[in-house]
């Protein structure tokens, strides 16, 4: 549905998007998670044809969104970052004179239903809260039945509830076998709603794959921290990769072999005497990684 | 897709839709249609009855024309300007050009709209003097009366969009509208009657902008002296004053079309930024 290769997108000597390769299947939900300034929305700007490329090659649904038109406009469905609604319609109205735009659409009272505004439905959107009017903009976002739907930070701003209830609205997409890529910044997001993640910093995707896997996070290696003095930590066996974390006595030890490296380091603390105070082994989690992977190639000026 | 929308139906919706929002805009609706009417009153209070020194005029057969053509501009240079900037900067141009509604679709019913008001504003000035002021009206004028309004209003409508392009934000379109349109409103004929007292350099140098070549286009449709002498309703068209405004139409246009943007300028720089 989606396929991108070399996308490249400069602004005069500022490289904003740096050689992005993507592929999104059908009835596939796929997050581009990054920190602010990585590009993901220059990237999915550029995929809904808002915005020209600078290189690459862009097919969704089929069609170079550079030069596609209206046909093209009729199958995706957007929700932007940070875009109004004309206040002085009601929520009824604005979905009737968007949705009057195309050609198949999906009825005003079930979309209103679907976004759980309903107690709004005849309200000015001057009156919704900030929650409210994100939840009207996703329904504007699908009141065209579309096949590809593209949600730029769908959340961002939203209080832990309004944020379970947007989660549920994408969910139910999902069931209706659309295509979504969504942006983040949010853990939490990519993990609850993505079927693929693609880490992005600094224009470039630095990991992909499932929420599960990503980054090899099912092979990575177990990481075990415990606290150390300096005089005592200089006497350490050469035993995983060693990184000191933090300040001075915070030690920090990767390794794909947790067992066999307790074992030596606990061996050797009980023979000399040493305690490993707050010692602690752990898997990686989808936030490691990511703060790894987004850190290693900081995306922000 | 067995069933997409017409255009003419898209364009009608959008019109309508246009309407509807102005309606409940009360400042653009106030300034459009009570304003001027309001200038009306004014000048007839202050000016009384009598007839205006330089052209013979009874002050409502000058003023009421004269101001109609002012809220003809307001409804469509000045409101178009600072209505599209404002949805410019809020993002509703951009939401408009990720639908599959054609670009020009969307900017015909703008204007569609401002065109509308404008009649509106026109009909209740025209409408108001008859009946309040004993303005005449000469029906062998009326077709010169219609050409020279739409000319007039479709150059506004389109110096009003390229304003909105110039428009740095939103918020400083309605400083510049207002900046431009009424201190030439002084020297074109709305607001004061230039006459023989009046500096040669002046009206030449209003004569370089379209506003005044309206005005008197559209006066003198009200000028009993002037309607007296022409033989027929051709030669009620001011054939010279509407080139005059084409050509600042065609211009406006070729501008607009290098200026005017569906991208918000507001967070500009941060989406310079990669995001």
């Amino acid at each position: 549905m989606i396929e991108v290769q070399g996308l490249v997108k400069r602004y005069g000597s500022f490289v904003a998007v740096d050689g992005i390769d993507l592929n999104v299947e059908a009835g596939e939900v796929f997050a581009l998670l990054g920190p602010n300034g990585a590009g993901k929305t220059t990237t999915v700007e550029i995929l809904e044809g808002h915005r020209k490329r600078s290189a690459g090659v862009v097919t969704v649904l089929g069609e170079d969104p550079e030069t596609s038109g209206r046909s093209f406009r009729e199958r995706i469905g957007i929700v932007l970052q940070s875009t109004a609604i004309e206040k002085e319609l009601t929520v009824r109205e604005a979905i009737d004179t968007y949705g009057s735009l195309y050609p198949s659409r999906r009825e005003t009272d079930e979309l209103i239903e679907i976004v759980g505004i309903g107690e709004k439905a005849d309200a000015r959107i001057k009156t919704l809260s900030g929650g409210q009017r994100r939840r009207l903009e996703l329904a504007l976002g699908i009141v065209g039945d579309p096949d590809v739907i593209f949600l730029d930070e769908p959340t961002t701003g939203f209080d832990p509830s309004a944020r379970r209830q947007a989660w549920r609205v994408i969910d139910n997409l999902r069931t209706l076998g659309k295509t979504i890529l969504l942006t983040t910044h949010y853990m939490d997001e990519a993990q609850n709603l993505a079927d693929r993640v693609a880490v992005i910093a600094g224009g470039r995707i630095v990991a992909e794959g499932t929420p599960e896997t990503l980054g090899g996070r099912a092979e990575a290696e177990t990481i075990v921290r415990f606290r150390l003095d300096a005089a005592a930590a200089e006497m350490l066996p050469a035993i995983g990769e060693r990184i000191t974390a933090g300040s001075g006595d915070d030690i920090e030890i990767r390794t794909p072999d947790p067992t066999r490296l307790l074992h030596l380091l606990t061996s050797w603390a009980v023979e000399h005497g040493h305690e490993l105070a707050t010692l602690t082994v752990n898997r990686p989690t989808l936030e490691d990684v990511y703060l790894r992977l987004a850190g290693e190639d900081p995306g922000d000026e | 897709m067995s069933s997409r929308p017409s255009l003419r139906n898209l364009i009608w919706g959008q019109i309508r839709y246009q309407n509807r929002i102005f309606w409940r805009t009360p400042i653009a609706a106030f300034f459009t249609l009570a304003f001027p009417l309001m200038f009306l009153i004014v000048f007839g209070l202050v000016l009384g009855s009598e007839d205006i020194e330089e052209t013979g005029l009874t002050v409502a057969q000058f003023y009421a024309p004269a101001l109609a053509v002012f809220g003809a501009v307001s409804a469509t240079y000045t409101n178009l300007a600072i209505g599209t900037a404002i949805a410019r900067d809020e993002g509703i141009l951009k939401r408009v050009r990720g639908t599959p509604l054609p670009p020009w679709c969307y900017l015909t019913a703008r204007v569609g709209s401002a065109v509308y008001m404008a009649a509106i504003s026109v009909a209740i000035m025209l409408v108001a003097g008859m009946i309040f002021y004993g303005l005449r009206f000469y029906a062998e004028a009326a077709v010169a009366l219609v050409i020279t309004f739409l000319v007039g209003v479709a150059t506004f409508a389109m110096l009003g969009l390229l304003l909105a392009g110039l428009s740095p934000s939103g918020d400083s379109a309605p400083a510049l509208a207002n900046a431009t349109l009424l201190p030439l409103a002084f020297f074109s004929d709305i607001f004061i009657v230039t006459g023989s007292d009046t500096p040669a350099w002046i009206t030449r140098f209003a004569d370089l902008f379209p506003l005044r070549h309206f005005a008197t286009a559209f006066i003198d449709g009200f000028e009993p002296r002037f309607v007296a002498e022409q033989a027929n309703w051709v030669d009620h068209i001011h054939w010279p004053d509407l080139g005059v405004m084409l050509l600042w139409l065609v211009g406006a246009g070729l501008l607009a079309l290098r200026y005017f943007t569906w991208e918000p300028r507001i967070g500009e720089q941060r989406s310079r930024k990669g995001e």
